[in-house]
């Protein structure tokens, strides 16, 4: 049923979206942990930049990210010292524009999580000896776990729904940029209506699947 | 011995303390809602940070200039209002939680003995979703004892359960208290539990402490009358002495003498406490036989005061080396020309047994 493209540009795009969102849990964490216990006046500032995103189309942040990265970039400056060439239309690429891309899908509920929790269990936590990575990993993650959920799922769903900053920064390179999104955009150009209804078709059950999962097994929080 | 000096000031609320606190037996800091006492507290456990404070607890420095101890470093157990336990672990894990954490030679209470000290055995492999508010607290506590502490801190532990729950927790706070050599910071606003529970008072206000010393002293002390609630009142040691079956009533020695209190159940040499209100008190020159009052003390003037009201006064009495006060009217007291010396006879309407 699946064509060896299809499957290719299929694996693909997991491939990207378990990357990405692994990546994202591990910077979001820190980001959300501070932007939800800070009182500093960058509280702001840096939940906008976060938040950024949401609102920019992707064509505009996939543009500042390829002039970034690009030759005479920053970014492409100091890969191309480090001897890792330009970021732009590579696999790597993709993967650094796709975190910043669906970096508040994943900070902002893990944020909400530690701010729900509040400062008591950690209080408790400290009372009972516990140090702060110890409190952090042992009291805040297990109680903040729903809102892990929550990101882990919009972070992936997020970034295998992607397409303009796909098409920006990666290109359409078979097997190493062409994810599905694209490849569905190249079938509707070229009127294969037939493979493009086949990949749209996993797509929206892909999508729907995940979220249904998510509502369901992320019960409304009840605490105390 | 607890010293602890800190000082906060803000536009709305000040700090300013400099205490000396006997390291054994439950010192209640005792005060209304914005007086200071969980902010007292909450730095003493390391959880506010006061800047430039001072705090030593049994001859370790805790806070100083060039210190200042994590709250997880600090040997001291902790009780939330809420009882704040960690809803993903079972109680058994809840437990273990702090205990774990503390190296096996420093553990003095055993999981045992904490768990057998609050009855909390059935509770043991139950989430804490799964308690009532008494049997929460009660985890807590045990928590807390778990890490077996130098020091337990409580900020109201009772102040979020409602009568019936408190009427179940405040033995078991009894038994820490008689049982555990481990000294007790307890915040209250609730007389009831202060009259019970406490060796030491520490009465807040406004971020100052107006009173501190032995409870029973303090509160008989005329020049800062501390009430614990509305009233001008003092707490009185003693033992049940005697049961009378007939009538119901149990005699309870004190120092000054006997004091007949409704019987409730509690066996013959029980230690107990007792309250009297200084409005339950007036002053007879001679011992009256023909009225209802039941308790009636000999006793000698010892200090007349103002109350707030013109037309009151405030009597200390001694009875036997127990302080009484009265409340009576400066006309009665002119009448009968009270004077310091004078042996009178203390006529006691009412006697509360606070436990």
């Amino acid at each position: 049923m699946l064509s060896d493209a299809n499957l290719a540009a299929i694996l693909l795009t997991l491939k990207l979206a378990t990357l990405v969102t692994v990546i994202l849990l591990l910077v979001g964490t820190p980001i959300a942990w501070w932007l939800a216990r800070t009182r500093s006046w960058w509280k702001g500032p840096i939940s906008a930049v976060v938040a950024l995103p949401i609102v920019l189309p992707p064509s505009v942040l996939g543009f500042y990210l390829l002039v970034a990265m690009g030759p005479n970039g920053p970014v492409g400056r100091l890969t191309q010292a480090l001897g890792l060439g330009t970021l732009p239309f590579t696999f790597a690429g993709l993967v650094v524009a796709s975190v910043f891309y669906s970096l508040p899908f994943v900070v902002q509920p893990i944020q909400n999580a530690f701010e729900a929790m509040g400062e008591r269990p950690l209080e408790v936590a400290a009372s009972l000896r516990a140090g702060p990575l110890d409190r952090f990993f042992t009291v805040a993650v297990p109680l903040s776990s729903p809102g892990f959920l929550t990101a882990g799922v919009l972070g992936f769903a997020h970034t295998v729904g992607e397409f303009g900053v796909v098409l920006m920064i990666g290109g359409n390179i078979p097997g190493v940029t062409r994810v599905v999104s694209v490849q569905i955009y190249d079938y509707v150009e070229a009127f294969e209506y037939a493979d493009a209804h086949i990949l749209s078709g996993i797509m929206l059950a892909f999508s729907f699947t995940v979220l249904l999962a998510m509502y369901l097994l992320n019960p409304t929080r009840t605490h105390k | 011995m607890i010293r602890a000096r800190f000082k906060l000031a803000f536009p709305e609320f000040a700090l300013d303390v400099d205490l000396d606190l006997p390291g054994r037996g439950v010192v209640a800091l005792f005060g209304h809602s914005g007086s200071g006492k969980t902010t007292l507290l909450r730095a003493i456990a390391g959880l506010e940070k006061v800047p430039r404070g001072f705090l030593e607890v049994n001859g370790s420095v805790w806070q100083d200039a060039a210190t200042f101890l994590p709250v997880h470093k600090r040997p001291l157990g902790f009780v939330f209002q809420e009882a704040s336990l960690f809803p993903h672990l079972s109680v058994r894990a809840n437990l273990a939680y702090g205990m774990r954490r503390v190296p096996a030679a420093s553990r003095k209470v055993s999981l045992d003995h904490a768990v057998e000290l609050l009855g909390i055995g059935p509770l043991l492999d139950r989430m804490p979703g799964r308690l009532s508010g008494g049997e929460r607290q009660r985890v807590a506590i045990a928590r807390a004892l778990a890490v077996s502490p130098a020091i337990l801190l409580m900020d109201e532990p009772l102040a979020a359960l409602d009568l019936a729950r408190k009427q179940e927790i405040l033995p078991y706070l009894e038994r820490l208290h008689e049982e555990l050599e481990i000294p007790l910071v307890y915040v209250s606003h609730a007389p009831d539990e202060v009259a019970r529970l406490a060796d030491t008072l520490v009465a807040m206000e406004q971020g100052r402490v107006v009173a501190q010393g032995p409870l029973l002293e303090t509160l008989a002390r005329l020049d800062l009358p501390i009430r614990l609630g509305e009233d001008a009142g003092v707490v009185l040691e003693g033992e049940i002495a005697e049961l009378d079956a007939d009538w119901h009533l149990a005699r309870i020695a004190f120092a000054g003498g006997g004091l007949w209190v409704r019987e409730s159940g509690l066996a013959v040499g029980r230690q107990v406490r007792v309250r009297i209100l200084a409005r339950d008190i007036s002053i007879a020159l001679t011992p009256q036989a023909d009225n209802s009052i039941l308790n009636v003390i000999p006793a000698t003037v010892e200090q007349l005061a103002d109350e707030t009201h013109p037309a009151l006064a405030l009597v200390k009495l001694d009875a036997g080396g127990a302080p009484l006060v009265a409340r009576i009217t400066r006309r009665s007291a002119a009448k009968l020309q009270l004077q310091p010396g004078m042996k009178v006879w203390a006529q006691i309407k009412a006697v509360a047994l606070v436990g």
